[in-house]
């Protein structure tokens, strides 16, 4: 137990990992034991990820659990990993969704073995970002989440996959290029790659002594390009117009399990990048540049509720819709960025950057749900063209009702969680871009019609034309299974939001001490 | 009672009718028997609760500085504070307390025979119990934000009620109509809690609105924007925001006439119990924020006139249309606008006064007319069955009791339209004695009905108003007036299109009395609709002032005590005048008079032209509702619709998309002139290269053009042409 304790972030990482061998030792005609076994096994990573949340120490706030040894002394870069309020929250999700989206790969035929296998790795990745606290480690994870990304979306894709997995996966290194360059200007300048370190007072770079001379006179130079290469990394990753184009593709190209994983726990990274390490590395930077942020991401929930609104792929209104959703992870981080120029009240700040923290958690909880239930349908019908459903409901009773409790959690209806996340964000707001904040209302009312327009499109009306003749089966239990807990998330989030609040609260305090 | 226990109470009534629907939904949607009963059972504990609350609220001297409080619990944390949520009760939530839980319950009863047949009879006791329990949430909510909570839950329940017939377009589409327009308005209330919450730093009712620094702040504060109004004007006009939408005000109606797609008893929830009386009561409670700036201010004045010109609208509607609920449709818009023009005015306790009436009467009419049309279905089944004997009922109109479920084949006949009625009186005594007290207290027949004396009540603050030479209520007190005459006159031919004279189609001739289950409830919501006026006769009315006695004026004075004392806005007690009585008695008995003579004495024959239609041009504009929808449709739906259908294809497919394939096609080109420049120039290297690409994967080949090297290349120059662009430009 003691070491469980005390090894329980690698133990994180490793437990996927270790599954990712077992499957891989399996005999590959076993595709119904790969398939439970994996769903069993990643089990293991909710009890870590639940031990964590218990056992973090909300009084002492910080980073806990925190566990360093040596890695590359020469660059004094080390393996140091911990967490805190703000990763926690993004943990448990990714640990959750996991098993809820191999449950929804129950009917993948090809490749059991190697999908599996990377679901794995996809988890191991991702959740070796949110407890990476060196930058070197962070860029390894980072990188490491596209690469069974890609093999997801290009080996089990859709009609499109081709271009969709070259699109994800050369956009998303291009930009991260630019970091991992920005990763060792910040090296160069703070002779440490360990956050804690470059948090500090003494480690900041591009202030004291931690400048960067090299080739130019001025060195806020390198400030900027650093700061610019990290925040069009993570803003790709979130992503903001005009950087989002892969996203509609790639999410709707990628296999159901693979959407729920691209847009319930991956896009995070981004909002998770700009939180963890743009303001707090850069923040003069981060608040010099917050209104163009805002903007952009005003751009993106107006101009993403617009463009869902256009479909006629249910799955690409969905993935539309995440751009709707993830302008207001951006549109409060903007705010929280400019918390270090003291222009808004530190409530304010408090409030926004919980907030879309928050947002990530419930955006995670909503889309996964909405991917699930996309491919719940297309898996019967094997159409995601809208205007060929219609009056689904009279057939598909339970699955209708769990669309529409679900397309209500993604519209934001108070009562659900994501309500809480969209108010924080717009409260923290307020103060700092007023004007941005009431024209992005005009944003939400379009969220409401895409919304109502999906639900209509497949369930209401009469029965399409080829139901009569082709009987859709109503949803099935492990579909339900898979559902199930992110709606329970999505009410008890909705109605105590503090259960996780307190814990993101607690992380977000200390951020701007 | 002790407090602590009446808060408990509190807290507890919303939840029955809420636990309801999720055990129907969840566990007893099968079962329809044990799900109404359930929902019956939960609504009647929540009015027993609400009950005990209300009559031990109405012995509490000084509830309004001191209300009924439950324990709060910490909702969101914020940095060193935690945003709290729990439930009080003041005055007017008490005054709540009493209507909402009776008018659902006995709409819960009623529905339990009008739904009787329907095929999805559990979903909609499901929904029902969530409407109701939300409504009962928004009462008690002690905070703006939980109430918001509660509002857009009954923006749901209306939703997912108005669109239960779900596979009928014309359903689906009034119930998206419903959600959207509401939504508008839900957005701007958004803003004005996210302003008031900055400014105020909470959102609980007493520590702003019962706290006289936090509101004499905000009425000095400058508003955001450089608006030029107070910060309290501008968060009472972006909450009153809401209560436009909500409460169906002009430019926002348009989705309440469309509501009654629903099944009728959604049609009673709707427009009495639930979600237009939960726009006026938002608007209430706010009064203090419009009343700290004074009288006649900007916030005032935008009330005063939404409130006339939708009650003037509503009222001129309601004459030119045949559909009986439809009529019902455009008069609650057109009360709603009575109501909200006497908050306009600043006329706080006959705008709930009216509110409370209202509600009563406008439930009973509408279950009352659901019993005409149940009645007159009957009737068209009981005909259809004779003539038809051997062709059985195949279309949706089949089995009486089922309303509705799918769009009929060809146009059928019209159990809701009133040419198809006539003589009803002596098929459906019950319904016919009930809908009479309901139509005569809409139209404000003097003395014995709730409506005469709430309406006068308005109209007596506007004259007022109007003799102490305020603008608004001068335009209140005409335009209101002339809107009662015609609320009287099209409440005459309503009832008597739909009760008197003789039967003009078969099926009217052979409709049957509803069941007691249905008729139980109109009747005790016609005693409401007669004797609720006398909870407030006003103190110095001739004779019956007197006659009242202690008990005189009493919802007035009760529901007063919860405002502070704002210096700017004297309720100046002012003495009784004959004038707005005289106007009260002239426009109600005028109008019914005058609907008598054209409706009442000759009525209709079968085939005969309503009279209404020799107004010609005017009729048409009317009838169609002076054309809001089609305008709404071609300003804002088409264009926006225009924007959603093009902009992922022009601006991401046609702008983005192709400068990224174009910066990719550049990078593969120079990637190509390298190579060339490769195995020309460097022989050996181009092995290097063939090897790269063969450990990268056979992948890359399949792509398009497909040479991996490009994109790597293109990357590398972007990284490159990022840094040196940040090197010249920041330099």
């Amino acid at each position: 137990m003691d070491f469980i304790q005390s090894n329980i972030l690698t133990l994180l990482v490793i437990a996927p990992v270790l599954g990712m061998v077992l499957v891989l030792l399996a005999p590959a005609e076993q595709t119904r034991l790969i398939k439970w076994g994996s769903i069993v096994f990643s089990l293991i990573p909710i009890a870590l990820a639940i031990i964590i949340w218990a056992g973090y120490n909300q009084a002492q706030a910080g980073f806990q659990f925190e566990q360093r040894s040596p890695w590359f002394p020469q660059i004094n870069s080390s393996y140091h990993v911990g967490v805190d309020g703000i990763s926690i929250p993004l943990i448990v999700l990714g640990a959750f969704l996991t098993p809820l989206s191999m449950l929804m790969s129950l009917n993948i035929q090809k490749g059991v073995k190697a999908y599996f296998a990377l679901f794995f790795l996809l988890e191991a990745a991702v959740v070796g970002c949110f407890i990476s606290l060196d930058l070197i480690l962070f860029f390894v994870f980072f990188e490491a989440s596209l690469v069974p990304m890609f093999f997801l979306i290009n080996q089990w894709g859709g009609l499109n996959k081709k271009y969709a997995s070259f699109k994800f996966i050369l956009y998303t290194m291009a930009a991260s290029l630019g970091m991992l360059l920005a990763i060792q200007v910040v090296g160069v300048a703070s002779k440490s790659f360990d956050l804690l370190y470059l948090f500090s007072a003494q480690g900041r770079p591009f202030t004291g002594t931690n400048q960067v001379n090299l080739l130019v006179q001025d060195p806020s130079v390198w400030r900027g390009i650093a700061f610019f290469a990290f925040s069009l990394a993570f803003a790709l990753k979130l992503p903001i117009w005009p950087f989002h184009t892969w996203l509609p593709d790639a999410h709707t190209e990628a296999p159901t399990g693979g959407s729920m994983m691209l847009a319930g726990i991956l896009l995070k990274l981004g909002g998770y990048g700009f939180i963890r390490l743009v303001i707090p590395l850069f923040p003069d930077a981060a608040a010099q540049f917050a209104p163009v942020l805002a903007v952009l991401a005003f751009i993106s929930i107006v101009l993403g509720a617009f463009a869902a609104w256009g479909q006629t792929d249910f799955k690409k209104l969905v993935a539309y819709s995440s751009i709707n959703h993830m302008g207001f992870v951006a549109i409060g981080v903007a705010s929280a960025a400019l918390a270090y120029t003291k222009a808004v009240q530190p409530i304010d700040a408090n409030l926004a950057a919980s907030g879309a923290v928050f947002q990530m958690v419930t955006h995670g909880l909503s889309s996964a749900a909405m991917f699930a239930l996309v491919g719940v349908v297309y898996e019967r019908a094997h159409t995601r063209d809208l205007t060929k459903y219609g009056g689904l409901w009279a057939i598909m009773p339970k699955y209708g009702a769990i669309l529409i409790f679900c397309s209500m959690g993604s519209l934001g209806l108070p009562g659900l969680a994501g309500f809480v996340s969209e108010f924080m964000v717009t409260r923290g707001s307020w103060s700092a871009f007023t004007l941005l904040t009431v024209l992005s209302m005009a944003g939400l009312l379009v969220t409401g019609i895409y919304i109502l327009k999906a639900l209509q499109k497949v369930l209401h009306g009469p029965l399409g034309e080829e139901w009569h003749h082709h009987p859709l089966t109503d949803i099935s239990i492990p579909e339900i299974v898979a559902v199930a807990p992110l709606m329970i998330a999505m009410l008890v989030l909705g109605i105590f939001p503090s259960l996780v609040l307190n814990l993101i609260n607690v992380g977000v305090v200390r951020l701007f001490q | 009672m002790s407090r602590e226990l009446l808060g408990t109470l509190t807290w507890l009534a919303p939840l029955p009718p809420l636990l309801s629907f999720a055990v129907i939904a969840l566990f007893t949607n099968r079962y329809r028997m044990v799900s109404a009963a359930i929902a019956v059972g939960s609504m009647l504990t929540s009015c027993l609760l609400s009950f005990i609350v209300f009559f031990n609220a109405v012995g509490i001297g000084n509830l309004g500085e001191d209300p009924i409080r439950g324990v709060p619990y910490s909702f969101i944390p914020t940095a060193g504070s935690t945003f709290n949520i729990g439930v009080a009760v003041d005055p007017l939530g008490a005054t709540f307390m009493f209507m909402v839980p009776l008018a659902c319950t006995l709409i819960f009863i009623y529905s339990t025979s009008y739904m009787a047949k329907d095929p999805l009879f559990t979903r909609f006791f499901a929904f029902l119990s969530l409407f109701g329990g939300s409504m009962m949430g928004l009462v008690v909510s002690d905070n703006l934000l939980s109430l918001f909570v509660f509002w857009e839950l009954m923006g749901f329940c209306s939703y997912s009620l108005i669109g239960f017939f779900y596979r009928k377009p014309s359903a689906y589409k009034a119930a998206v109509k419903a959600f959207m327009t509401t939504r508008v308005g839900d957005m701007l209330l958004l803003l004005g809690i996210v302003y008031l919450y900055s400014m105020t730093g909470t959102l609980n009712f007493f520590d702003i609105l019962h706290n006289q620094e936090v509101l004499t702040h905000l009425a000095e504060a400058p508003a955001v924007l450089g608006l030029g109004i107070s910060a309290a004007g501008l968060i009472a006009i972006l909450i009153f925001g809401g209560t436009v939408g909500k409460s169906a005000q002009f430019p926002l109606h348009v989705w309440l006439p469309d509501a009654m797609e629903g099944p009728t008893p959604v049609s009673a929830m709707i427009h009495a119990a639930t979600m237009v009386s939960a726009g006026i009561f938002l608007l209430l409670r706010f009064f203090p924020l419009l009343q700290v700036g004074g009288r006649d201010t900007p916030a005032f004045m935008i009330v005063g006139l939404i409130g006339a010109i939708t009650a003037f609208l509503g009222a001129t509607i309601a004459v030119a249309q045949y559909d009986i609920k439809r009529v019902l449709a455009f008069s609650t818009i057109s009360q709603l606008g009575f109501m909200v023009a006497a908050i306009g005015i600043g006329a706080y306790g006959a705008a709930v006064f009216h509110l409370l009436s209202h509600a009563f009467f406008k439930a009973l009419l509408f279950l009352g007319s659901g019993s005409v049309i149940h009645g007159v279905e009957h009737g068209h089944e009981h005909v259809a069955h004779s003539e038809h004997e051997a062709h059985g009922n195949e279309h949706g109109h089949g089995d009486a009791d089922v309303h509705g479920h799918d769009a009929p084949a060809t146009p059928a006949f019209d159990p809701q339209d009133m040419r198809n009625m006539g003589g009803l009186r002596k098929r459906m005594p019950i319904t016919f004695y009930t809908f009479l007290a309901g139509g005569l207290a809409l139209a404000g027949f003097p003395f014995i009905t709730a409506g005469f004396w709430s309406k006068d009540e308005i109209l007596a603050d506007a004259f007022h108003g109007l003799s102490t030479g305020s603008t608004i209520s001068t335009i209140v007190f005409i335009v209101l007036a002339f809107s009662a005459l015609l609320t009287a006159f099209y409440t005459a031919r309503q009832i008597s299109m739909t009760f008197l004279g003789e039967a003009r189609t078969e099926a009217a001739a052979h409709a049957t009395e509803s069941a007691p289950a249905m008729t139980y409830p109109l009747i005790v919501l016609a005693f409401f609709a007669i004797f609720f006026g006398f909870t407030n006769v006003p103190k110095d009315f001739p004779i019956l002032g007197a006659l009242f006695g202690p008990a005189a004026g009493w919802l007035k004075g009760f529901v007063g005590t919860q405002l502070v004392e704002v210096e700017k806005f004297k309720e100046e007690a002012f003495g009784f005048n004959v004038i707005p009585l005289l106007t009260s008695l002239v426009v109600a008995l005028g109008g019914l008079g005058l609907g008598w003579m054209v409706y009442g004495q000759k009525p209709l024959k079968a085939g005969q032209t309503d009279p209404v239609e020799k107004m010609g041009g005017l009729f048409t504009f009317l009838h169609n509702r002076w054309y809001f929808d089609e305008l709404y449709r071609a300003i804002f739906i088409k264009p926006l619709q225009a924007i959603a259908d093009n902009y992922s294809r022009i601006v991401d497919k046609g702008v983005i998309d192709w400068l990224l394939e174009g910066g990719y096609k550049v990078g593969v080109g120079i990637a190509r002139a390298l190579k060339e420049f490769d195995r020309v120039v460097i022989t050996g290297g181009s092995d290097l290269i063939g090897n790269t690409v063969r450990s990268i994967g056979r992948e890359g080949r399949e792509l398009q053009s497909g040479q991996v090297q490009g994109y790597l290349l293109q990357a590398l120059i972007a990284a490159v042409v990022l840094m040196l662009f940040f090197l010249v430009v920041a330099q």
